[in-house]
């Protein structure tokens, strides 16, 4: 096709030009440092380019030139370069920061592109450090991000806060596991802790082991059980929620590092975008009793977190396999029947089914079905097909669609219905059978 | 005023919504007919029994709230009020947050 041709030689031609940028831009940095250093200091800790650019910020009684001068010399690490990761890292940067260091072992996904601000088309399916650090050296030459492409566990992190001083640690993950892993080992390591998290229009602020104030286990002994956690793929997250909590924890380090006071420990702070509430509370004291940070603790070293916590350290969803091969059907079979198929049922939430699905489908959520809710009007469809043998039953990864499964199989026990599972649901079917069905 | 209730204001926050019909805010008036002095395990009960619309074991359990739930009286943790022992009173905001995990 010509158009195909046409994005090859274009790819090429941009390849080439990118080569070029960057020696151009090496060139560049080289005549700017050389020029630095023939510049004549007027002050005893900036260039003259600096005291320039941060001038704005130094203004400001709370900050001063000592407050910039502790950012200049200052070592902080996100963990997470995401939704709350992009933001914090795109200030802290801009702020001047001496060091920061940014661990994250995904890639950019078309998904994350309407929260994860330093991520653009063209990176998707790069590194996020990597796309990450690109734009933030932009942003400030001065300051020296470190992009760690790697999975945060307590081997790598030990490993990392033994060999680095930082003042600061920075929670933007989506997971259980990892947030009690970066408490414990913050306070293990006397780092205080900025943790923020978002879902849907919801989010929540706070700074933990500062100044004698609680810990994540202080407030949270025990880790909620793992179905009881709902993550940003599933629940969802309105992209500027993140981008307001990831933009208070980069102003809260900074407060951190400049020393101020008013620090957000001990307080939690509660956003709530769907009235556009905050909501600042006051927090238990440091637990004596706590097992990482109390007077006589029990954690002394950094253990398996996700044992710990009964999940994995990730915000993937993990697959189950409860029927038996008989109830299922793969997507390639489904593939040939499903367009002349009677009883198709799609088992996702009602606004998933309306952002896309299969013509010929019929939605009953698996919610309704848990709860017995869409009984006689399924009674009432298998009547009216009564001359047929197989409903189809799927969802979005084929998970639910199992679980509904054994639920309609029981209810409709003595019928003449097979209930089949389409194994993998719509994701397998976007991935094996037809790419033009959107995978979210 | 009425005598014979304790009007109070509850709220729901962090998804802990999901479990009341998805309504954040609840303006409600205890009797006190039998329960002269309401206490927060006696309020964990009643919002059992008439506020709980699904899978309750997701917002008590053994007697206190299931864990990730931070309860907040009047903007306070509740670590800091006695726990299931506060005495409620009129007027006091009482909420019930889930932690977010997700970035
Ligand atoms: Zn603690």
């Amino acid at each position: 096709m010509p158009e195909e041709t046409e994005v090859e030689q274009l790819e090429k031609e941009i390849e080439v030009l990118k080569q070029e940028l960057k020696q151009k831009e090496a060139r560049l940095q080289l005549l700017k440092s050389v020029k630095k250093q023939i510049v004549k200091h007027y002050s005893n800790h900036f260039t003259t380019d600096e005291i320039t650019r941060y001038s704005r910020q130094m203004l400001v009684p709370a900050i001063g030139v000592a407050g910039q001068n502790a950012l200049k010399q200052s070592n902080v690490l996100i963990v997470g370069a995401g939704g709350l990761g992009c933001p914090a890292a795109l200030y802290l940067v801009a702020a001047g920061v001496g060091h920061l260091t940014i661990v994250d072992n995904d890639e950019v996904e078309l998904t994350n592109l309407h929260r994860q601000i330093l991520h653009t088309e063209a990176d998707v399916g790069v590194p996020k450090v990597e796309s990450a650090l690109g734009k933030l050296s932009n942003i400030n030459s001065n300051v020296k991000v470190n992009p760690l492409h790697l999975h945060v566990n307590s081997e790598s992190l030990m490993g990392l806060l033994t060999k680095e001083n930082f003042d600061v640690v920075i929670d933007c993950t989506d997971n259980v596991p990892t947030r009690y892993l970066l408490n414990d080992a913050c306070v293990l390591k006397k780092i205080p802790l900025v943790s923020g998290s978002a879902l849907q229009l919801e989010g929540q602020l706070t700074v933990y082991n500062y100044k004698n104030g609680p810990c994540y286990r202080c407030l949270f002994p025990v880790p909620p059980a793992p179905d009881s956690v709902t993550s940003c793929g599933d629940g969802g997250v309105v992209g500027i929620v993140p981008g307001v909590i990831g933009s208070l924890q980069a102003l809260e380090t900074v407060k951190i590092i400049a020393d101020t006071s008013g620090v957000l420990n001990g307080r939690l702070l509660l956003f709530d975008g769907s009235n556009t509430t905050f909501r600042n509370v006051k927090l238990r004291n440091k637990n004596l009793d706590c097992q990482v940070c109390g007077s006589h603790p029990s954690i002394t070293k950094l253990i398996d977190y996700e044992q710990f916590c009964g999940t994995r350290a990730h915000d993937k969803v993990i697959n189950i396999e409860i029927l038996s091969n008989s109830e299922c059907m793969n997507v390639i079979q489904f593939s040939k029947v499903y367009e002349q198929a009677p009883i198709v049922i799609d088992v996702r939430p009602s606004v998933e089914y309306e952002m896309c699905h299969l013509t010929n489908s019929i939605n009953i959520p698996y919610q309704d079905i848990e709860k017995d809710e869409h009984l006689d009007f399924l009674k009432e469809l298998l009547a009216i097909h009564s001359g047929e043998k197989d409903v189809y039953v799927l969802c979005r990864r084929g998970n639910d669609s199992q679980r509904a499964v054994v639920k309609l199989r029981d209810q409709f026990r003595d019928s003449n219905f097979t209930f089949l599972n389409i194994t993998g649901g719509l994701h397998s079917f976007a991935k094996q059978v037809d790419p033009a069905f959107p995978i979210y | 005023m009425s005598v014979d209730t304790l009007p109070i204001s509850i709220g729901f926050g962090g998804g802990a919504e999901l479990l009341f019909g998805n309504k954040k805010n609840f303006a409600i008036s205890l009797p006190v007919q039998e329960i002269t002095k309401w206490q927060i395990s006696d309020l964990l009960k009643w919002i059992q029994d008439n506020l709980l619309k699904e899978r309750p074991e997701l917002f008590i359990q053994d007697n206190s709230v299931r864990p990730g739930i931070l309860v907040l009286i009047n903007d306070v943790d509740w670590e800091l009020m006695d726990t299931i022992n506060y005495v409620i009173q009129p007027n006091d905001e009482i909420v019930f947050i889930s932690t977010l995990h997700g970035g």
